[in-house]
């Protein structure tokens, strides 16, 4: 027994060297932390956010990582929807409608819409749901609470990347090649993904207190994929209209893949910048409305 | 390394009544909107602001009202208090999930909280992704986890079934992997919150001895817990809330006793009327503690022997039941558990009515100090709990030193849990010269 506690005794005597440099090391990066109500404006912190990006990257993982082992299909999902969805546009707005496509194939005029669409709606819901299906972890861990919004609104770039294989080899049968513009796509893309949290960011937190809000973002959802140039051109607005039609950024989003991809329409302009704007707007209000709200998501939820 | 951890002054915390747990929909918002004109008109018409101001002070209510306090570097100390002291309430304010109404925390050095095992763990996750999931969402670094991963499985000692969804782990085994990964954080100051509840026997122990060697290290361990033998045994200090203010500071066994003995004035003796322990099986009335002679007693002669006796309504007939009572020293040690063994009531349903069972510990049985007494009534077969009061009783075994107890003429410390009084014999062979001796004087 004693032989026992002198080898324990040995062990405990290193780890304890190494506890304190470590304890020493924490303590040189650790500032004081003040805990006070909450007062006045509420600063963004920004910094903090980028402090937890690794929380970001492992809630964003779980999410799709689970999504594709819940289901039968997998990742087949991601094409099987979009897919089936340009058949039917294709029958009755391209063929049956004869709904006009910039001279474009409808099959690719369309698809090439649908995924932005389809990345800009998945991040929707999942974000504005976010708050309240993390609830366990907002009621009993601390950390900045706008990483549960900002890593739903990744978890649809997988799907994205999926889908958009099927679009290369639709454009291949089809003949087309991208110009230059086609760099610019990654910008697009990530206007689609702010346009969807700017509006997460305001649905989240409101849905913690008022969960109205989750009927609402299937009707919204809808109604905004009806104003949004899917299965149309957005050229059938009127010219002097067109700028005033950016006001919903989903048209900049979709114009602008169908510029840097297909190419044929010309590009977005006035249109764009507006959308763009309308995101800024967008985006900084629901910054603050969250930060605002977020110190009574632990009691409310 | 000296200095204060956490500083908390005045700290306040205030909720509306429903608040905490309801969300609204927006048909409330507007119906109390449509009522709000209404209501006032009520008030002004009563012409009374006061009856106005106490309705409103009606509504809310002080989880937390004015809390201060001062944690040292090192220092690992325990939170108690009944249900709806504000003990959780004060941890996530420290930890910062919720803010507080009025005063200010300060807190120095890196904050690791541990309000439930298992936070953000996902069913359909395998072990593996599990830790790196929980391990992140409880501020660790990906490198950190990895440094640390085989020291996790094998703390929670699930080798075997790291890429195994966890949705197809016992309950034990899931227990114990969420609480490797938070045993495996290393802050300088950690917030745990009951978390020891869950959980089988041995692991418990493992658990307790993790957060005392945590303790050991320097670092800042505050604890809150419902189990006072295990915050006497882990905490040198101990924090008592009561309806949001703090109540006692001070020794953990000074404050874990004037906890048992607050409501009754002793710890002896504890009586239940509403919120009786129980089920709509049996409840729980009363646990005393008698002297031989029938005295409720908190303090009892080592040489004694004492009555521990449970006063219980059975509510509804059919039932086998069987009271039983778990003992524990100061140390938080569990000495011994008894199980009612009366004949008469033996694998034999109870018709409803009033029961009393005690249980007799004989004299010169038990070690001196303190025992915490836990009781409750279970059914084996099939296994069921009806009732467990953790900390039911306590009370205090006392060695006089007039040489006839167990300790003898020894007057210094025994270790142990028992002091039982056995029987001895010697036997006894002189030496050849001793023997002469003897012979001459029995002659003489």
């Amino acid at each position: 027994m004693a032989v026992g506690k002198v080898s324990k005794g040995r062990v405990d005597e290193r780890n304890e060297g190494e506890q304190l440099s470590r304890l020493a090391q924490q303590t040189s990066d650790t500032p004081v932390l003040f805990i006070r109500p909450p007062r006045g404006r509420i600063p963004l912190e920004l910094g903090e956010l980028w402090a937890y990006r690794e929380l970001l990257y492992f809630l964003t993982w779980r999410d799709v990582k689970v999504r594709y082992k819940q289901t039968l299909l997998g990742a087949a999902w991601a094409i099987i929807q979009p897919f089936f969805m340009m058949i039917v546009f294709t029958l009755f707005f391209g063929r049956l409608a004869g709904v006009p496509s910039d001279g474009i194939p409808y099959p690719v005029f369309t698809y090439c819409a649908l995924l932005p669409w389809q990345l800009f709606a998945h991040a929707l819901t999942e974000s504005s749901n976010s708050l309240v299906a993390n609830e366990r972890l907002i009621t009993k861990v601390y950390f900045p609470r706008l990483v549960v919004p900002i890593a739903a609104v990744f978890g649809g770039l997988i799907d994205f990347a999926v889908a958009f294989v099927v679009l290369l080899g639709m454009m291949a049968y089809y003949g087309m090649v991208p110009t230059l513009a086609v760099f610019t796509l990654p910008l697009f893309v990530l206007l689609a993904i702010l346009t969807a949290l700017g509006v997460g960011l305001w649905l989240s937190a409101l849905n913690v207190k008022y969960r109205d809000v989750r009927y609402t973002i299937l009707f919204l959802i809808q109604f905004w994929f009806f104003i949004t140039p899917v299965v149309y051109s957005s050229s059938i607005v009127p010219a002097r209209w067109r700028a005033l039609y950016g006001l919903n950024p989903m048209a900049g989003v979709v114009e602008g893949f169908r510029w840097a991809l297909l190419g044929k329409s010309e590009g977005p302009g006035a249109l764009l910048a507006v959308s763009v704007g309308v995101v800024i707007v967008l985006l900084v209000g629901g910054l603050y409305y969250f930060r605002r709200m977020e110190s009574t998501f632990a009691d409310v939820v | 390394m000296s200095g204060s951890a956490i500083r908390c002054e005045g700290i306040s915390k205030r909720y509306r009544i429903g608040e905490r747990e309801s969300y609204q929909a927006l048909r409330d918002i507007l119906a109390n909107a449509m009522r709000a004109p209404f209501r006032r008109l009520n008030s002004a018409s009563r012409r009374s602001t006061a009856a106005s101001s106490a309705a409103a002070a009606d509504n809310t209510f002080w989880a937390l009202n004015d809390v201060s306090f001062e944690v040292k570097r090192g220092e690992v100390v325990g939170i108690i208090g009944r249900n709806g002291a504000g003990k959780s309430t004060l941890l996530k304010i420290l930890s910062r999930i919720t803010k507080p109404t009025a005063g200010e925390a300060r807190i120095d050095g890196r904050v690791a909280s541990l309000l439930e095992v298992g936070t953000g763990f996902h069913p359909e996750l395998t072990g593996r992704e599990n830790i790196y999931l929980n391990g992140a969402i409880l501020g660790m670094k990906k490198v950190e986890i990895k440094a640390r991963f085989d020291d996790i499985v094998a703390f929670a000692e699930i080798e075997k079934f790291v890429d195994t969804p966890v949705k197809r782990y016992s309950s034990g085994m899931y227990v114990r992997l969420a609480f490797a990964v938070a045993a495996h954080l290393e802050p300088e100051i950690l917030l745990v919150d009951e978390v020891l509840a869950v959980g089988d026997a041995s692991f418990q122990k493992k658990c307790l001895n993790k957060m005392q060697e945590v303790g050991k290290h320097g670092r800042t361990v505050f604890f809150v817990s419902h189990n006072m033998a295990a915050i006497t045994r882990l905490c040198q200090r101990t924090i008592l809330l009561d309806g949001g203010r703090v109540i006692a500071d001070g020794l953990s066994s000074q404050v874990v006793g004037m906890y048992l003995r607050a409501g009754t004035g002793t710890v002896a003796a504890r009586e239940w009327s509403e919120n009786a322990p129980g089920n709509d099986i049996a409840r729980l009335k009363a646990v005393r503690v008698r002297t031989e002679d029938g005295q409720i007693t908190e303090e009892i002669d080592i040489r004694q022997p004492v009555g521990i006796e449970m006063e219980f309504e059975v509510l509804q007939p059919g039932h086998v039941l069987v009271p039983n009572y778990h003992f524990f020293n100061d140390e938080g040690v569990c000495a011994f558990i008894s199980v009612e063994h009366d004949p008469t009531w033996h694998r034999r349903p109870r018709p409803t009515g009033s029961y009393v069972s005690t249980v007799w510990i004989p004299g010169n049985f038990l070690a001196e100090g303190s025992l915490i007494v836990g009781g409750a009534l279970s059914t084996f077969d099939p296994g069921m709990v009806h009732f467990y009061e953790a900390d039911a009783v306590a009370f205090q075994v006392v060695d006089s030193l007039e040489g006839n107890s167990a300790r003898g003429d020894y007057a210094g410390n025994i270790p142990g849990v028992v002091r039982p009084l056995l029987d001895w014999t010697t036997r006894y062979t002189p030496t050849k010269e001793q023997a002469e001796i003897d012979a001459k004087e029995r002659v003489s």
